[in-house]
């Protein structure tokens, strides 16, 4: 069985903070992790090569340093890794990232399922996973949070699985090829061997350019091939009416007056 | 993969496909060929056939810088669920109706399903002017693939502007799908939508980057400029059974044997956690401590009958489930009264919040983000001022 896992790079938004007075985010020191929501991707991508065999290989696209994500992924257990690093690739939007990525993944050959996580931490938009499927021409099941089985004969074989969605859980089936975003309900990724990690450090990950990936055009790439265009940032506006901070003697006090008030305002 | 096409009306079934197919996908149902999913396009089939009734598909991407003044009018998506209009349609509904008359055009709402007919009426009432109406078994239970291509066909001939879609979970696959396929751009979780006065473009503001700046994005180049935005965001329009307009009925584009999946089996559960509908919402942030730190904030919502919501830091911190989180990740809500108690207000709490009614934020830090979005505030250890609170509030519920 082939598998592919999407990743991505983050910074740990978490630990982003803002310059209180420039109002711009403070990117200084702010560690770089694997998108928390791909660690389930590449365990689920691990289980089934153990159930299935078969070839787990991990992709990513972004800077030369996105290399330590995917050595972070192989120490997990992914054989192969590939990273998508070209300057052409810069400013991609989901659009343009979807493309990239399903082009590199129709190089890597015939796949059976494709594993993301259900959105990255950084742009929170869910939109490249169904986006690679719909570049590749395969179907795609989001949100999954458990597979129930998996059958490869007849060909092309077809997958089982639970997801989450706003009303409740949809057991669904799906022919593969079958691209799947994940939730961490899904399982718990393992922690890394040391042994692992070494092994990781000294593996040689290839890097593909735009003229690796053979069939893309330039005009679909980077900043040039992503149809939106950000033109402002700013930070969240303050509401317009000014807060009124209660000053009181006691705990007691200060909760007495805001009752009063919001009983007042007939808030309650 | 993608497949050939096939034309039923021109296939005369004489087989010369399936006998020339190298990856068996070709076969015979009934007297015409139909094709699985072995299918490489490899087009060896083509030169065979004597009616010309097989075609490549057409390409996924049609590219081309489009003509932007071809395309008029705001389309919103109207999700469905069991015949049912989800809650986010309607608001989507009101917000387009916004952007149509801001932009001198008309609003179309799309309803897809089986047995939808009164949802489409629903559509009108709320402020569609027009309504694309598919009705079909294919389309009685969700699925990505048969609800992609019936709107990337309508928006093919008819060339909208504006196309938006309730952030469900539905919907942000939905929406992908369409705007992956039409190449065009999609921007998620908007928080704000507005026409640029001097290029009429849309002016699609979100949280980015954890929720930490807002973002204001165009899609200058390509139609239609795409947007979802998640429920409770907007305010859901009156409805006036007294408006009118046309519904027309389209057909479905897939058979079947077309869709890859098969939805087996749905069981709805409700969550015990309802931020979505509260009146009155007490969260906890990073400040509580722990998970024996929303204890006071329990009590506190126990006494006021409020939904207990937390930040993402607590969230994260494993202290409360994540059906507590209010939210760019979690839940975007907009209680009577939010109160705030040790949360800082990091931009992604703060989009998921900022439009209650009448917000309260009880912190230590002075400084903390949170008060410039309250209406009143509290500085203060907030185990001293919550159980305070708890107090006051049953003395005074109860008299």
């Amino acid at each position: 069985m082939n598998i592919i896992v999407c990743i991505k790079q983050v910074p740990d938004t978490a630990e982003v903070k803002i310059d209180p007075v420039k109002g711009t985010l403070i990117r200084e020191g702010v560690p770089s992790i694997v998108n928390p929501f791909d660690e389930f991707a590449v365990e689920e991508a691990l289980c089934l090569r153990t159930k299935f065999g078969g070839k787990v290989t991990a992709i990513t696209m972004g800077p030369p340093q996105a290399v330590s994500a995917l050595r972070q992924v192989v120490a997990m257990g992914a054989d192969e890794a590939v990273l998508l690093s070209d300057r052409a690739f810069a400013g991609s939007d989901t659009w343009a990232t979807s493309y990239t990525l399903a082009a590199a993944i129709r190089k890597t050959g015939p796949v059976d399922i494709i594993l993301c996580g259900k959105q990255a931490i950084d742009g929170d938009t869910g939109q490249v996973g169904p986006g690679i499927a719909v570049q590749l021409g395969i179907n795609t099941l989001t949100y999954v949070s458990r597979i129930n089985r998996v059958e490869r004969e007849p060909a092309p074989g077809v997958i089982e699985v639970e997801r989450t969605l706003d009303e409740g859980r949809e057991t669904a089936e799906s022919r593969l090829p079958v691209l799947l975003t994940v939730v961490k309900d899904i399982n718990v990724p393992r922690l890394a061997a040391i042994a692992d990690v070494r092994r990781a450090a000294r593996m040689t990950i290839p890097t593909w350019g735009a003229a690796e990936l053979p069939g893309v055009e330039t005009r679909f790439l980077g900043l040039e091939g992503s149809p939106t265009r950000v033109v402002e940032i700013a930070s969240p506006p303050g509401r317009a009416a000014a807060v009124e901070i209660i000053r009181a003697e006691s705990p007691d006090q200060a909760a007495s007056q805001l009752v009063e008030r919001l009983l007042a305002a007939k808030v309650l | 993969m993608a497949a050939i096409v096939i034309d039923r009306e021109k296939c005369i079934g004489c087989g010369a496909c399936v006998d020339v197919c190298p990856f068996d996908a070709l076969s015979m149902e009934g007297d015409v060929a139909v094709v699985n999913e072995k299918c490489t396009l490899c087009s060896a089939c083509l030169d065979v056939c004597p009616v010309a009734a097989i075609s490549l598909p057409e390409p996924v991407i049609q590219a081309g810088t489009p003509d932007l003044a071809a395309y008029q009018g705001v389309w919103v998506w109207v999700e469905q669920f069991r015949g049912q209009a989800c809650g986010v349609s309607w608001e989507m509904v009101g917000e387009g109706r916004r952007l149509a008359d801001r932009r001198g055009t008309a609003l179309t709402a799309c309803v897809l399903g089986h047995n939808v007919e009164p949802v489409t009426r629903e559509a009108v009432a709320y402020g569609a002017d027009r309504v694309f109406w598919a009705d079909d078994p294919t389309l009685a239970v969700y699925r990505t693939t048969p609800y992609a291509r019936v709107l990337v066909g309508l928006v093919r001939r008819y060339k909208p502007e504006i196309f938006l879609v309730g952030a469900s979970m539905r919907g942000r696959c939905l929406a992908s799908s369409i705007a992956a396929e039409l190449y065009t751009g999609l921007t998620a979780d908007c928080t704000g939508l507005a026409i640029d006065p001097d290029s009429g473009f849309l002016r699609q503001t979100r949280p980015a980057f954890g929720g930490n700046i807002l973002a204001t994005i165009l899609c200058p180049n390509y139609r239609p400029q795409m947007a979802t935005v998640r429920h409770r965001v907007f305010e859901p329009p009156a409805a006036d059974p007294g408006r009118t307009g046309p519904v027309i009925a389209v057909p479905a584009e897939l058979r079947e044997d077309q869709i890859a999946t098969r939805v087996l089996d749905f069981v709805v559960e409700h969550s015990e956690v309802n931020l979505a509908d509260a009146k009155i919402i007490v969260s906890g942030g990073r400040g509580v401590g722990g998970p024996q730190g929303f204890g006071v904030i329990r009590e506190l919502a126990d006494a006021l009958g409020a939904a207990v919501g937390a930040s993402r830091a607590a969230v994260d911190a494993g202290w409360i489930p994540y059906d507590h989180q209010v939210g760019q990740t979690g839940r975007t809500v907009r209680p009577d009264l939010y109160i705030a108690c040790g949360i800082s207000g990091s931009i992604q709490h703060l989009a998921g919040m900022s439009t209650s009614r009448v917000i309260v934020a009880i912190n230590k830090d002075p400084d903390a983000p949170l008060f410039k979005v309250a209406d009143y505030g509290i500085v203060g250890d907030l185990f001293e001022i919550v159980p305070a609170l708890t107090r006051q509030f049953r003395n005074r519920l109860k008299s």
